[in-house]
């Protein structure tokens, strides 16, 4: 389990993190989401005890970090940056840190090989592609077997295959009671892999709580309905609270209105419905609608076409 | 790539808990640097070219001293001195690889995955110093005693004065000029640590211990008089000498005045590494 109390982290005037508050529990992948600069990479290094927070605390199984005396067994982490000499091979890499915790060498050729390193492993670390530093640094999260697993966007170049077996392993260490939290800005795949999310922007939290709450609760919710007299069925529906919007000739999409009140009104003005169906947003709208406000870097290709006329 | 090295049965309230014997001491993380250590080539070929620069001008100083082609030729000087002539470059070698130990981290991010292992943070840089330490000591008084016998021999088959180890406070010198590159070395891995960039980290102690000896000289000799025998250099020359000259400090004084730098640097390190983000 990870708790997280109201932290916050200033970098000289920027607060990178607001009095953030929140709690993964073991047994479920948890998600970790935000635009970017949020704070996900920030939140995680100060869960490590890496970065040291300007106010509030985080606890690892209810203990604050360093007070662990077995700290790769309570948890591993794959942060951002590449944490190996370049001149140093994996297996030595390893080694070295399992001695500090009583590991042994077994283990480290077990996590080598579970990631598909066992060939490389003696190999000076500075060849390495990003997709085979990024199952190194797996590697290491994984050395002390831990109880939580803590990944910063560990899809980051990985292979297809690499990807598929990231999805099973974290399943499959939720599946084993462990606690799973993993940053991504894929919300693909968190709807493949989490349970629940959590979602900040500009440092605060936004949300958390199961995924599934978090896609029926955001606004994004419509009823598709598909009708020969649409126009007529328009003018039925349009009304206080409720919009009509359509994308295609012949298909109103309705917000405000739920399916059944829609279909009666129709049925009350002998309409024909051809389809009436229920719109979930997806996990990426529902994402987006959420953090619109607290989007740090908006890309800018508008203002670029339109400055782009005016080069001197 | 596969998933069976998981425990395969556990519950939430064993699951990773606690194996058999599984927890950080302060042995296992001097184990842990000291395969950090050994585990890199730039380290073995630094320690190589320290070891090399004390034997190598030794003997070469053992070998031109007094042939005429030097300065200084009235006074030979004591002949355990010159054949210890090579520690004062061999700590420029040393410092560098002080430096590499600890800002190397910092520089690679090694740091982040020693730390997170270690999370109370301070073992490391004890971890680090003893190994270090122990590495250097033990590399540095063999190749001090390598130098001093090459050294020997080479004046003594050109018939001029020569020291036996036997003789007072040759023994002394020897272990002092191992102590001297470890400490050296020791300064560079605390200014790495607390500047934690490998550049700016070697420039400082080169001139420190480099370029400010030489600087002092040319300040009023009362300043000189009263600065120079503290520098770290200066201090450390003192335990190396055989007899003590003229204003410099006593062995004893002079071994002090260098640890102290030692274990300033090194107060200074502990209470940064506490304190910052890694
Ligand atoms: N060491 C640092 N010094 C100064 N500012 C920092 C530092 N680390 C992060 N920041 C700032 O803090 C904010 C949060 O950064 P962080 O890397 O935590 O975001 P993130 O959510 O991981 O973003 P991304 O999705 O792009 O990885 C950013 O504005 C970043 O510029
Ligand atoms: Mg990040």
């Amino acid at each position: 389990m990870i708790e997280v109390d109201n932290l916050s982290k200033r970098y000289g005037d920027k607060l990178a993190v607001d009095a953030l508050s929140f709690t993964v529990r073991s047994g479920v992948v948890t998600g970790f989401l935000g635009p970017n600069g949020a704070g996900k990479s920030t939140t995680m290094r100060m869960i490590m005890g890496l970065d040291r927070p300007s106010s509030g605390t985080t606890r690892i199984n209810s203990r604050p970090y360093e007070q662990h005396k077995a700290p790769l067994q309570e948890i591993g982490a794959l942060l951002e940056a590449k944490a190996i000499h370049p001149g140093r091979s994996a297996y030595h890499h390893l080694v070295a840190l399992a001695a500090s915790n009583g590991i042994g060498k077994r283990r480290v050729l077990e996590v080598i090989d579970m990631v598909g390193l066992t060939e490389v492993a003696r190999k000076r670390a500075g060849g390495f592609s990003l997709g085979m530093g990024q199952r190194l640094g797996i590697a290491s999260a994984l050395l002390g077997d831990p109880q939580v697993v803590m990944l910063d966007e560990p899809v980051n170049g990985l292979d297809p295959e690499g990807v598929l077996w990231i999805r099973n392993l974290l399943k499959d260490l939720a599946d084993r009671g462990r606690t799973v939290f993993v940053s991504s800005h894929l919300m693909s795949e968190m709807a493949l892999i989490a349970e629940d999310l959590i979602v900040i922007g500009r440092g605060r939290l936004l949300s958390a709580g199961p995924l599934a709450d978090f896609v029926a609760q955001s606004s994004g919710r419509s009823v598709r309905v598909r009708s020969p007299q649409a126009a007529h069925l328009r003018d039925l529906l349009v009304g206080d609270g409720v919009s009509v919007t359509s994308s295609e000739p012949g298909v109103l999409d309705v917000q405000g209105l739920d399916a059944a009140e829609i279909g009666e009104r129709a049925a009350a003005s002998g309409l024909v419905l051809h389809e009436l169906s229920l719109q979930e947003a997806s996990l990426e709208e529902a994402f987006m609608e959420l953090t619109r406000d607290a989007v740090e870097y908006h890309a800018t290709t508008a203002e670029f076409a339109t400055t782009g006329g005016t080069n001197r | 790539m596969s998933t069976t090295a998981l425990a395969p049965h556990d519950t939430p309230e064993t699951a990773g808990r606690h194996a058999a014997g599984q927890r950080v001491t302060f042995p296992r993380v001097v184990h842990m640097e000291w395969i950090k250590l050994r585990s890199l080539r730039s380290t073995i070929y630094t320690l190589a070219i320290t070891v090399a620069l004390v034997v190598g001008f030794g003997l070469l100083l053992s070998s031109v001293v007094g042939s005429g082609e030097g300065p200084g030729q009235d006074d030979f000087g004591d002949p355990t001195s010159i054949s210890l002539g090579g520690v004062t470059l061999a700590a420029l070698a040393i410092s560098v690889l002080g430096v590499l130990m600890s800002a190397g981290e910092y520089a690679t991010g090694t740091i982040r995955a020693t730390l997170s292992a270690v999370p109370a943070r301070l073992p490391v840089l004890w971890g680090k110093v003893v190994v270090f330490a122990a590495v250097s000591f033990v590399l540095m008084f063999i190749a001090a005693l390598g130098a001093f016998l090459a050294g020997q021999s080479v004046l003594s088959s050109r018939d001029m004065a020569t020291a036996a180890l036997s003789d007072p406070g040759v023994f002394r010198a020897l272990v002092g000029a191992a102590v001297y590159l470890t400490g050296a070395g020791l300064i560079g891995l605390a200014v790495g640590a607390l500047l934690r960039n490998t550049a700016g980290a070697i420039t400082l102690v080169v001139g420190a211990l480099f370029v400010v000896p030489g600087l002092i000289q040319l300040l009023p000799s009362s300043w000189n008089d009263a600065i120079g025998p503290y520098l770290p250099s200066n201090a450390g020359n003192s335990f190396m000498a055989v007899q003590t000259t003229g204003d410099a400090l006593s062995p004893g004084a002079g071994l002090a005045v260098f640890a102290g730098y030692i274990v300033v640097l090194l107060a200074g390190a502990a209470v940064l590494l506490k304190r910052r983000d890694a």
